[in-house]
């Protein structure tokens, strides 16, 4: 884990609850009181009403893939992110409405050796409304990042 | 009271050179340009009484520049900023705040001299919940966006595709473009150019150049005594509705639908009154959408739309006629460069070039995208003759 070379977030004291609850494996995001509505990322005031009456809930981890694109290979990559090649980021629907997320979809590259045959086996599997669960990866020793896979 | 008519670009010109500039740093690239719109204008720096730019503040260009202003605006929200500039200065004219508003642009895209480094806040928003998922900015979150569109909407690569190779037959046309005289681009071109980041491949992606652009305006009243033609400035809209990618409430449509139907409604004309359509192209997706979101076609026929070749040369819809980010130049911030073929093409500076010049171009429609389909800024352009 100390060799982790991709940028990591540093939580701020509003969103702190949210980086602790991956940190614990169960995913928490925040409810507009006033509407019943869930939004993300979090935030001090709700983006509906304005009201400071909001609250953490805890949520399935479960969603649908929303859009997606596909780094093809390492020379494409972003820095760090090469090794990870071909790979997926995506933004995933939260089953309970008005929450999505950005994310790394996992175990979709297939068992194919190369590159191409990885690709190819990602472009096959991954689709807009693909069902999607989450997969909580804990990186370093403070931060847990939710990645998800197919359900 | 509307501003529509109120104000006149009467100067417009790039950088001398545009492409690979390693010599000059990115203010230098403002300056040039900004001199050489002054000069188009017939007018002097001590004319500018106003300044507006984005990339870098307005005080930094004014003091490389020696200018005082009276007026100052930086509003900067990505490459629509130029065009929104243009309505803010049409504003700030018609209301008497000033009189002659100088817009500047210039960035060392692909140098990078002089140019301010790019740097993700890990404690920011955008570090905490875009930047540790490797997304390459911003050619993925365009790619995105366009997945959702091939999805909801059958929209296909191929034709996304047509849009670069339209755009590329007008580049062939312009000296000053970056691919001018290196042949046509075919659709299987296109397909066999190396993917970048699905659905895009090389070609659906604008060039990353060296250059700048400038802009001078005035009253109509002081236009019509000047040497160019006015170009008056009679619509104008503008709006944004994220700025994160991960935040776009819809992926298929933006902030284009405000701008455009506000800018149409100030002008008071309807999409068949439209001569050109300058249509901000970073990506081919970001080409598309517009043309949907602006009105042009209905929602998700943006694909049908620009098929069979429509955009290009001798096409029904003359569109990005300078060759556009895809196959002229795209600095970073391409929204300039849209701006200033858009008047080219009104005061029909390309009369004595056969095809290039859109036929009775009196009315153009500049749309500006900014960030990650972020902001959006659309002018009405119309000849003053």
């Amino acid at each position: 884990m100390a060799d982790y070379n991709k940028p990591l977030p540093k939580p701020d004291p509003i969103t702190q609850t949210y980086w602790d609850s991956l940190k614990a494996h169960a995913m928490q995001v925040q409810r507009c009181n006033d509407t019943g509505k869930f939004f993300f990322y979090p935030r001090g005031i709700s983006p509906y009403t304005g009201s400071t009456n909001i609250s953490w809930e805890p949520v399935s981890g479960r969603g649908t893939v929303y859009a997606f694109t596909v780094i093809p290979e390492p020379r494409r990559a972003w820095p760090g992110f090469g090794p990870d090649a071909p790979y997926v980021v995506a933004m995933v629907d939260l089953e309970e409405g008005n929450a999505r997320v950005m994310t790394n979809l996992v175990n979709v590259q297939g068992d194919g050796e190369s590159v191409e045959e990885k690709f190819q086996h990602v472009l096959d599997t991954v689709k807009v409304g693909l069902p999607v669960k989450v997969v909580y990866d804990d990186v370093t020793e403070d931060i847990t990042l939710a990645k998800f896979e197919p359900a | 009271m509307s501003i529509s008519g109120k104000a006149a670009i009467v100067g417009a010109a790039e950088t001398n050179e545009l492409g690979l500039i390693p010599d000059k740093p990115m203010i230098m690239l403002h300056a040039e340009a900004a001199m050489n719109a002054l000069a188009d204008a017939g007018l002097t720096k001590d004319d500018v009484d106003a300044v507006f730019t984005a990339g870098l503040a307005p005080y930094e260009i004014a003091e490389y520049m020696g200018i005082v202003p009276k007026y100052t605006d930086g509003t900067a929200v990505g490459g629509s900023s130029f065009v929104i500039h243009v309505s803010h200065a049409a504003t700030a004219i018609a209301e008497g705040r000033c009189e002659v508003a100088l817009i500047t642009h210039g960035e060392s895209g692909r140098s990078r001299v002089g140019q301010p480094p790019r740097a993700t806040d890990p404690g920011g928003l955008r570090g905490q919940f875009e930047a540790p998922w490797g997304l390459p900015q911003p050619v993925g979150a365009y790619a995105m966006a366009c997945s959702r569109h091939m999805a909801q909407y059958g929209t296909t690569k191929e034709q996304l595709a047509e849009i670069a190779v339209a755009t590329r037959k007008w580049a062939l046309l312009n000296p000053k473009a970056f691919y001018y005289g290196q042949g046509e681009l075919t659709i299987e071109d296109v397909f066999n150019s190396p993917l970048i980041a699905w659905p895009f491949n090389r070609h659906d992606v604008c060039l990353v150049t060296d250059g700048g652009g400038a802009l001078v305006m005035t009253s109509m009243e002081r236009a019509r005594d000047l040497k160019q033609v006015p170009v008056a400035v009679i619509g104008a809209g503008e709006s944004h509705d994220h700025a994160m990618i991960s935040q776009m409430p819809d992926f298929t449509s933006f902030a284009a639908r405000i701008s455009g139907k506000n800018a149409m409604e100030m002008a008071g004309v309807t999409h068949a009154d439209i001569d050109l359509a300058m249509i901000y192209d970073s990506f081919t997706y970001t080409v598309l959408v517009s043309l949907e979101e602006l009105g042009f076609c209905g929602k998700g026929d943006g694909g049908a739309f620009v098929s069979g070749q429509r955009t290009a040369p001798g096409g029904e819809f003359p569109m990005n006629t300078n060759g556009g980010g895809l196959s002229y130049t795209h600095t970073g911030m391409y929204g300039m460069f849209a701006l200033i073929e858009g008047v080219r093409q009104v005061r029909q500076a390309y009369v004595d070039e056969g095809i290039r010049q859109v036929p009775n171009c009196d009315i153009a429609l500049v749309h500006g995208t900014g960030g990650l389909l972020s902001s959006a800024g659309t002018v009405i352009l119309k000849r003053e003759a």
